[in-house]
């Protein structure tokens, strides 16, 4: 449009001006190019360069030895043959894919009731509540994770105290540390709080795009809550849940910082894993890079699978030009 | 129930759930003014009536704070400054041009923000290595634009869309060159997407921890994130007290930033990804 009206400013129609117009017509369709080029350059550079070192570690022996000589010894597939042929590392892929699918559920169900909770709240209750929400969404992780610990602790904390004192047991220097199971389901109460908000203030918002007419005269018709919120609610809702769930199942697969820092780096066994751990762990940590690029070009081809409805559902946004 | 009745019982959860959510958020703040003797024991303080800032002083004369809050900044200014520029340029191609490669940047914008960060550990360790930047303030920053970057370039488009392109169009009639709408027009109007973008990524940086464990092996090198992470592991008994102190300190600049430009941001969250 800016091109035609411009042209037309200009306005006249002499030959040798109209090849100069047709030369600066070029120009104008390389403006786009020119304007996202820093950034291609600068990701291809920190990013396309590292991932191109990604799949040549993953083939390579390369250690602390090799990382000192900057040149690894070419093995073949071995470190693939050898993580797929690591109990632990399937191990870990099933406790992982667990592990998601319960925080995934819980962040989804438990936000969708809360949003749901929302709209029938007194308005000063529902700002409280808000801003309750955003004061934790704010939380930096590292920050809640210090929190959770100093809240779970066995010696004083105050969750013991608190569970004791409402008589639902015992709970004096309860250790919510000793087994793999607790210590996994203290990680998803720090996700799905950590999680909560961003989840409940987006479908809040989309709960706003649904005509109360409609739900009004389903209700005066004699319909169920339920099959108002199954029939009225839940279409509106879908395409934002859809968004919501995939985000979360990429980010609750890849989450390293909660589960490492909260757990604690000397009670990480094999036992305990979570993806991003084993890979920590078995790359970074025992400096076996090779073997660890070789988890790593696995974990981000089983990312990649998963993030292709969010990526597809974003094409379309992205589609869109003012 | 009668209508009455049933608002108050709704009103009661909503309440009962503000206290379980923020709790976390007070038992910090709380416990960092508490002597030592409320902290430990058994029978939990809930409001410190006597408050103290021995904590705050402990926290901060522990070795290596000021350094690692100048680290902080210096890779937050810096990451984000060059991103929120490059971005933005990217950003009115996606918002304003059709051209043939668009999908593929889409794509690569969104993709990126996908990829899970302990993922890229072991190249961006080697390759850093590679070229002596472990350690290295620049090292951290260049790691950091790799996520940062896509998330601004995402996040600008969506605010670029909000202004109508009628204004643009009658300025370049009116005689304008594109240098000329952009610096008069888009600019001004941009000036607060821009804010809210450069707080957010300010907010991701300063909170980002894997990276900068990884590629920062030394202690005068670290983030403010990694120094608060070590700081229970060095003795048997935790100091709760400066702990909680140190965490507080950590977040206040993360939260203002965040409750000043959370409004804004919230659209922009639907449409793109943010790591939460």
């Amino acid at each position: 449009m800016t091109e035609t009206s411009s042209n037309a400013a200009a306005g006249t129609l002499v030959t040798p001006r109209r090849r100069r117009r047709s030369s600066a017509r070029r120009l104008e369709t390389l403006i786009p190019y020119g304007l996202v080029l820093p950034v291609v350059v600068v990701i291809g550079v920190i990013l396309g360069y590292p991932l191109y070192w990604l799949f040549k570690l993953s083939t390579e022996k390369y250690g602390l030895f090799e990382l000192i000589r900057h040149a690894g010894t070419s093995v073949g597939l071995d470190n693939y043959r050898s993580v797929l042929h690591d109990q632990v590392f399937w191990h870990t892929l099933l406790r992982t894919v667990v592990f998601t699918a319960v925080n995934v559920g819980l962040t989804i169900g438990i936000g969708m009731l809360v949003a749901l909770l929302l709209v029938r709240l007194s308005t000063w209750v529902r700002i409280l509540l808000t801003s309750g929400l955003v004061l934790v969404w704010s939380m930096p992780v590292v920050v809640a994770v210090q929190v959770w610990y100093w809240m779970t602790n066995y010696e004083n904390g105050v969750v013991n105290y608190v569970l004791s004192h409402l008589g639902i047991g015992d709970f004096y220097e309860h250790d919510w540390y000793a087994t793999t199971f607790s210590q996994l389901s203290m990680v998803t109460m720090l996700i799905v709080w950590g999680a909560l908000p961003f989840v409940v203030i987006t479908l809040y918002a989309g709960l706003a795009q649904v005509p109360r007419d409609l739900l009004e005269a389903a209700e005066v018709d004699g319909a169920r809550p339920w099959r108002a919120f199954r029939d009225i609610t839940l279409p509106i809702l879908k395409p934002i849940l859809l968004i919501l769930t995939s985000l979360s199942i990429i980010w609750d697969f890849g989450v390293f910082t909660q589960p490492y820092l909260l757990i604690g780096q000397s009670k990480i066994t094999p036992g305990n894993y979570l993806m991003s751990i084993y890979l920590f762990e078995e790359g970074y940590f025992k400096s076996d890079y090779g073997r660890g690029a070789a988890i790593s070009v696995l974990m981000l081809l089983i990312v990649a699978a998963l993030s292709v409805v969010y990526v597809r559902r974003m094409m379309r946004i992205g589609d869109e030009v003012a | 129930m009668n209508k009455r009745a049933r608002q108050g019982a709704w009103n009661a959860v909503g309440i009962a759930l503000f206290v379980v959510m923020v709790f976390p958020v007070f038992w910090m703040i709380s416990t960092a003014f508490k002597s030592n003797e409320q902290i430990i024991s058994l029978t939990p303080t809930w409001f410190p009536l006597h408050p103290t800032l021995t904590h705050f002083r402990d926290a901060m004369n522990k070795p290596f704070f000021w350094e690692d809050v100048k680290n902080s900044l210096i890779v937050v200014v810096a990451t984000v400054a060059i991103s929120i520029v490059l971005a933005f340029l990217a950003a009115v191609a996606l918002a304003r041009y059709r051209f043939s490669a668009r999908k593929l940047f889409i794509v690569l914008v969104i993709g990126i923000q996908m990829l899970p960060q302990a993922g890229l550990i072991i190249p961006l360790y080697v390759v850093l290595a590679k070229y002596h930047q472990v350690n290295q303030l620049r090292g951290l920053i260049i790691t950091y634009m790799t996520f940062v970057l896509p998330f601004c370039v995402w996040t600008l488009r969506g605010f670029l869309l909000g202004i109508p392109k009628d204004l643009e169009e009658a300025a370049m009639v009116d005689g304008s060159t594109r240098l000329g709408v952009f610096v008069k027009i888009l600019l001004p109007l941009m000036g607060p997407g821009l804010v809210a973008t450069s707080v957010f990524a300010f907010i991701t940086t300063w909170n980002e921890y894997i990276f900068a464990r990884v590629l920062m092996n030394d202690q005068s090198k670290q983030t403010v994130t990694v120094w608060l992470s070590y700081f229970v592991g060095s003795n048997r008994h935790t100091d709760w007290g400066a702990l909680m102190a140190a965490s507080t300190l950590t977040a206040i600049p993360v939260v203002v930033f965040f409750l000043l430009v959370q409004r804004r941001i919230a659209f922009g969250l639907t449409q793109g990804a943010v790591r939460g």
